[in-house]
């Protein structure tokens, strides 16, 4: 595909649709550059509540109080996120409440900070350390495919999943701006 | 006298007459001091995630506007996950009180002092964190008004109860999470909200 198409695949908005289809109605989040678009979109929803939070952890905590309350949510953060919430993981795990997380990679692919690497490439064996499902992505044509797979296994299977998406996709932070 | 409240009787007080309140724990101790003062399907015990029950709490709150939720928790757990002042401030969740049972020490893990015997002032970090309403208890009166401030005044409140460190006998609650949480699920949404 040339980079043009590929630039043009709105790929955040297909995660916004995905995420709309199967009513999620509380998305926590920890901003990430890969996520702007995405949580503009949802901060813009009004059957959406966006929560800001100040570290990775409490949007595990938060979910879980969402699902006893009757409402779904999905955590959106970046792969350094991960590291802060291998813990509190336990919570989702042992109580089998349905999760799913949207991690944009940094540290991964082409990365300029070295200081993202080492937790950019221990995400995935942290996430499998606490038994969670990692689905990667790293072409934009395949983002709402895997979304929305790992969507239904979380809310339909009530399963803990997280979905990566890849520098590849995202493109490395440039530091030239 | 500070500290010589005590606990079992303040948190059997706070849940009397619950109505139809949704009730969280943090592990520990407040984990006992609610099973003690009677089980109920609409507590949710949180045996583990030390520094998550207040933030369960907002996701309760926001997810059931028309319930009181009040979260029950200890010092140490509640000082583990101190930024959830700020994120909890930031919702409004006008429907969520949250009740620190303040012992000043870490009571499951050898009675180490925490922070809040040290100067530490959770209810006016909360206060300049912009919860609408604090609350410090240190006997029965101020117990009295710290209780209305976290079941009915308008959230996020919070609600310090200084208690003392006597240890009371361990009464323990079902400790399994997804009985739990299918047993709270079932008793707030339906019996057809469980897979």
């Amino acid at each position: 595909m040339p980079d043009s198409a590929v630039a043009a695949l709105d790929w955040p908005a297909q995660i916004y649709d995905v995420l709309r289809a199967f009513q999620v109605r509380q998305v926590a989040h920890v901003p990430d550059a890969g996520h702007a678009r995405l949580i503009r979109l949802c901060e813009a929803d009004a059957g959406m509540r966006t929560v800001t939070l100040t570290t990775e952890e409490e949007g595990i905590a938060l979910l879980t109080g969402a699902h006893l309350g009757g409402q779904r949510g999905v955590l959106l953060m970046q792969s350094s996120g991960v590291g802060n919430t291998i813990n509190m993981l336990s919570l989702v795990k042992h109580c089998r409440v349905p999760f799913l997380t949207i991690v944009t990679m940094r540290g991964e692919w082409g990365e300029f900070n070295p200081w993202q690497v080492p937790m950019g490439q221990a995400t995935r064996a942290s996430l499998l350390a606490q038994d969670i499902v990692v689905y990667d992505v790293t072409e934009p044509e395949s983002v709402k495919d895997t979304v929305e797979a790992a969507a239904k296994l979380a809310f339909n299977s009530v399963q803990q999943v997280a979905v990566t998406i890849s520098q590849r996709v995202l493109g490395s932070k440039s530091f030239k701006d | 006298m500070a500290n010589m409240l005590d606990r079992r009787a303040a948190v059997k007080s706070l849940l009397s007459n619950r109505g139809d309140m949704l009730v969280l724990t943090g592990l520990g101790g407040t984990c006992w001091d609610a099973a003690a003062a009677g089980d109920d399907p609409l507590t949710f015990y949180l045996w583990g995630a030390m520094g998550g029950a207040a933030m369960v709490g907002l996701g309760l709150a926001l997810a059931q506007p028309e319930r009181r939720v009040v979260v029950i928790t200890g010092d140490g757990e509640f000082l583990m996950g101190l930024g959830a002042l700020a994120t909890i401030s930031a919702e409004k969740p006008k429907n969520l009180g949250i009740v620190i049972i303040d012992n000043e020490h870490y009571g499951e893990t050898g009675m180490q002092p925490t922070h809040t015997g040290r100067g530490i002032d959770l209810a006016k970090l909360a206060a300049a964190a912009g919860f609408p309403a604090t609350a410090v208890a240190t006997d029965e009166a101020s117990l009295a008004k710290a209780i209305t401030v976290a079941r009915e005044a308008p959230g996020p409140t919070l609600s310090v109860i200084k208690v003392s460190v006597d240890k009371h006998p361990l009464v323990l609650p079902p400790r399994d999470g997804a009985y739990l949480k299918d047993r709270f699920r079932g008793a707030l949404l339906g019996a057809q909200s469980v897979l």
